[in-house]
């Protein structure tokens, strides 16, 4: 079997007594789709804490294209080819939103390339007509599309997204859904969100956390029939 | 006329203000010893000396988003190089060289383990307000014979006096007067600015001011930050190295108190009232607090420092942006009739031609 494009093995994270991920074991193929679902809570937003070396695991390994990449700098994970869009707008306020991309861009990569990477990305994502405003300056909703912008400007291979349609109007997220079709032809995805309609829109593997352990890993139709994901994500009044 | 009509590029706006600066610069650099004498040359030449360690301060503080509460340590360790090296060689080509490269070599350690060690934006505020009082107790306390560094005797809190002037590089005969002083001192300060404005275009100088914007973004992007804050820090203390070396000229003086707690207070608060994350700023705020300074010494109506104190409150209380903001924020809102009144000018040019 060829190497997975990303692996984790076993990846606890405990604070103090907590344990937020527990013994979470997952495999990734090359320009894969996959969705992440679960509770608030249930170690989602620290599991990519921990794939983007923001957070080192208490026990476990993560592995990228085979290299361990357990608790490495957050930049030396990037260059790798990591990208991820945070749940809370990670952006350079201060920054125009063609800056902002630009230094994404930019990274060893020649100035012409460069720019050519930032106009396609804002093309793609509508960005154009608001390129030269300072991105603090912007509606939720933007911001959220700058830092998607940044991180496919960024060109990895494989793109995190944590609650993509977070805060977005109905139809800000079928523009979403489509765009995220549209990188997986080329990039590998790992998407977390809470909205089951737009898990349904994208889903092809859907993996469900709970308590940071995962719960199911299944195809998103048989996924969202358990009762036991029912159960433990919309309540037990829901059914 | 024809001129008029061309639509000027958007980039423009960015490099005007920094063109105008220059010219701006050059014209004190050449109309001053016309228009003043020795003695008030050479008040002015102090200024831009200050003026340069200030550009270095909100380099690092404004643009790098490293508050560093110790500047003075590097423009002392600058104008301790200059001296030392000055009075071991005949030529002082090479003590200017030393007071670059020292600060810097000492800001590449420090900043080495303070970057790379992961410690947070107040405690750099303190180690490096820490570092500068251990330079000032310890070459104060380096009285007496022993004390001395080749032909250079340390001097403690009395400091290191005559110390030879800057000489035309290779010709060391050849000593610079008040009026050359000058010229080094305005000129130098002309070229720091050129420097800092063309980092700041860079790439380099985009990805400091990235991740002052947001560190964890630009780490995430694959940025080392660390990297990026130790080289802004460095190129920081060469340039306060640089103002060292010409303060010790102006005076043909050092004493450890460049090292004091003064000297890095008045540096952030030259920043503050001229403005952070500007470069023009700094220079405004440090001719300025120096003006004033000069001319409350001249008086004994009110004690010096007292006013110092109540400048900072009102700055910080009326206008926290600092003076340059205000001044760009003002010729901003005066832009757009400009360009309008452009076209119509240049139909009634075309039409006055016709």
């Amino acid at each position: 079997m060829s190497v997975p494009l990303l692996e984790a093995r076993n990846v606890t994270m405990r604070f103090g007594g907590v344990a937020a991920v527990q013994d979470v074991n997952l495999v990734l193929g090359e320009v894969e789709l996959r969705c992440l679902i679960g509770p608030n809570g249930a170690g989602k937003s620290t599991f990519f804490k921990i794939l983007t070396g923001q957070l080192k695991p208490t026990e476990g390994v993560v592995l990228f294209r085979g290299q361990d990449i357990t608790g490495s700098h957050p930049h030396v994970i990037a260059r790798l080819g990591v990208g991820i869009k945070t749940q809370v707008p990670n952006v350079f306020n201060g920054l125009t939103v063609r800056e902002g991309i630009g230094i994404a861009a930019g990274r060893k990569k020649s100035l012409r390339r460069a720019r050519q990477i930032v106009e396609e990305t804002m093309e793609l994502l509508q960005l154009t007509a608001i390129a030269d405003r300072m991105v603090g300056q912007l509606a939720h909703g933007q911001r959220q599309w700058v830092e998607i912008a940044s991180v496919l400007a960024q060109e990895p291979d494989l793109i995190l997204l944590d609650e993509p349609a977070a805060g977005m109007t109905h139809e800000e997220v079928l523009r979403t859904a489509d765009l995220i079709r549209e990188i997986n032809k080329k990039q590998a995805l790992v998407v977390v969100e809470h909205d089951m309609q737009f898990i349904r829109m994208i889903g092809k593997t859907v993996t469900v956390f709970n308590r940071g352990k995962i719960l199911i890993e299944n195809q998103v139709d048989a996924v969202l029939a358990d009762p036991g994901v029912r159960d433990v994500y919309l309540g037990k009044q829901a059914h | 006329m024809k001129l008029k009509t061309l639509p000027r590029p958007r980039q423009d706006a960015g490099w005007g203000g920094a063109i105008a600066t220059v010219v701006g610069g050059l014209v004190i650099l050449f109309g001053m010893p016309m228009v003043t004498g020795t003695f008030g040359l050479l008040q002015v030449t102090v200024f831009a000396a200050l003026a340069i360690f200030a550009l270095a301060q909100g380099f690092i503080w404004g643009f790098g988003g490293i508050l560093c509460f110790g500047q003075s340590a590097f423009l002392g360790l600058g104008g301790y190089a200059y001296a030392i090296g000055a009075m071991n060689m005949t030529d002082t080509t090479g003590a200017v060289a030393l007071a670059v490269i020292v600060p810097m070599i000492f800001a590449a350690g420090l900043g080495y383990f303070m970057f790379y060690g992961r410690i947070s934006d107040a405690y750099i505020g303190v180690i490096t307000l820490t570092v500068t009082i251990i330079l000032f107790n310890l070459i104060n306390s380096t009285s007496g014979d022993i004390y001395h560094i080749g032909a250079a005797p340390l001097g403690g809190f009395n400091g290191i006096p005559s110390v030879p002037p800057l000489n035309i590089p290779g010709n060391p005969d050849d000593q610079l007067d008040p009026t050359g002083l000058w010229y080094c001192a305005m000129g130098a300060l002309i070229l720091c600015y050129i420097l800092l404005k063309w980092v700041l275009a860079t790439r380099f100088g985009r990805v400091v001011v990235a991740i002052r914007e947001n560190e964890t973004r630009a780490q995430l992007l694959g940025y080392d930050p660390r990297l990026f804050k130790l080289l802004t820090f460095v190129i920081g203390a060469g340039i306060s190295g640089v103002a060292g070396c010409l303060y010790t000229n102006w005076g043909a003086f050092i004493s450890p108190t460049v090292f004091s707690l003064t000297m890095s207070a008045q540096v952030i608060i030259y920043v503050l009232v001229g403005g952070l994350g500007t470069l023009i700023g700094p220079i405004l705020g440090a001719v300025a607090i120096q003006y004033l300074i000069t001319l409350a010494g001249g008086q004994h109506v009110i004690d010096p420092n007292l006013m110092l104190g109540i400048v900072l409150v009102a700055f910080v209380l009326l206008v926290p942006q600092g003076v340059a903001p205000v001044i760009r924020g003002s010729v901003r809102r005066l832009m757009p009739s400009r360009s309008v009144a452009t076209p119509a000018q240049a139909e009634v040019s075309q039409g006055a031609s016709q």
